[in-house]
């Protein structure tokens, strides 16, 4: 198969992949569930940027640098926003994002 | 003849996908961290399949080991009876999954329309490529290339991105432990 054949089918599983987060998102209605979603979307991107560094000479050692940035920047994100999530199931008991209407302290 | 590299991507890519999916229209929130931690498996074998087997021990590591159990935890203190199955009605799903399969297919499209022309090469065997030293050369500044060449002339730092990462992940970690920690003051504050 040839290399632009295989970089397409590889571009096509991140999409997948982004698409899936975007559902995710806008449907669950936990608070968790949307964070799910976002880190189906971040694997999506990571999945394209190795892909690219794999099959385009130009990005060879730059696609895996912005992977592990984009894990990195995932894991951070991931525990800022459960320590959001707890704060709010603390004050209001419950994880609905539908209920989290008022940005009051 | 048999090929091993498309059968294994075929293999696993399903896998990811339905994974995916699965995780997706799961009401369960608990099944849906689960369908959650098999895909991103799968993606960490889609990046040892594509030849990075630095960043796919990475994802293993950080997403797998550690951003998972982050959200496990946040499921298994907020799961109480309610919150488990929280459905959502009819209409927002179709709505959903028409968009979604319109944004799917519309970025499919885009790149079988993009990338047809013959640009993209593959790499040379990925079996000789010194990844960890590669990226750890171009991390600290030192230029990158196959160790065993000499070092390329005009240099690709990331020496400084690398360090405001290492900075970003200490503010997280004080933040985190800010936002997290129990309030006991409220009374005595009026």
């Amino acid at each position: 198969m040839n290399p632009v054949e295989q970089l397409n089918l590889y571009l096509a599983l991140g999409a997948l992949l982004f698409v899936c987060g975007v559902v995710c998102m806008a449907t669950k209605r936990n608070a968790i569930g949307v964070l799910i979603g976002v880190e189906l979307v971040l694997n999506g991107a990571n999945i394209n940027f190795v892909a690219f560094s794999r099959f385009h000479p130009n990005f060879q050692v730059e696609g895996m640098i912005f992977a592990l940035f984009v894990i990195v920047m995932a894991a951070g994100e991931a525990a800022v926003a459960l320590a959001i999530v707890l704060n709010f199931y603390n004050n209001h008991t419950t994880v609905d994002v539908d209920t989290a209407e008022e940005l009051k302290g | 003849m048999f090929e091993l590299q498309p059968f294994m991507f075929w293999l696993i890519a399903t896998l990811t996908g339905l994974c995916a999916i699965a995780t997706v229209i799961s009401q369960n929130i608990v099944r849906s961290a689960t369908w959650l931690l098999f895909t991103l498996a799968g993606t960490s074998g889609i990046f040892f399949l594509l030849g990075a087997d630095f960043v796919g021990a990475i994802q293993l590591l950080i997403y797998v080991g550690g951003t998972m159990v982050l959200v496990v935890f946040g499921v298994m203190l907020t799961a109480q009876g309610p919150f488990i199955n929280m459905k959502t009605s009819g209409a927002e799903w179709a709505i959903s999954i028409v968009a979604g399969i319109l944004l799917f297919s519309v970025l499919c499209f885009g790149t079988w329309g993009h990338f047809s022309a013959p640009q993209a090469t593959a790499m040379d065997d990925p079996k000789d490529s010194h990844q960890a030293a590669t990226l750890a050369q171009a991390m600290t500044g030192a230029g990158y290339g196959p160790i065993y060449k000499p070092v390329q002339r005009e240099r690709i730092h990331y020496l400084l991105p690398f360090e405001i990462v290492s900075v970003h992940l200490l503010v997280v970690l004080i933040g985190a432990a800010y936002l997290a920690r129990a309030k006991r003051r409220k009374g005595a504050a009026t």
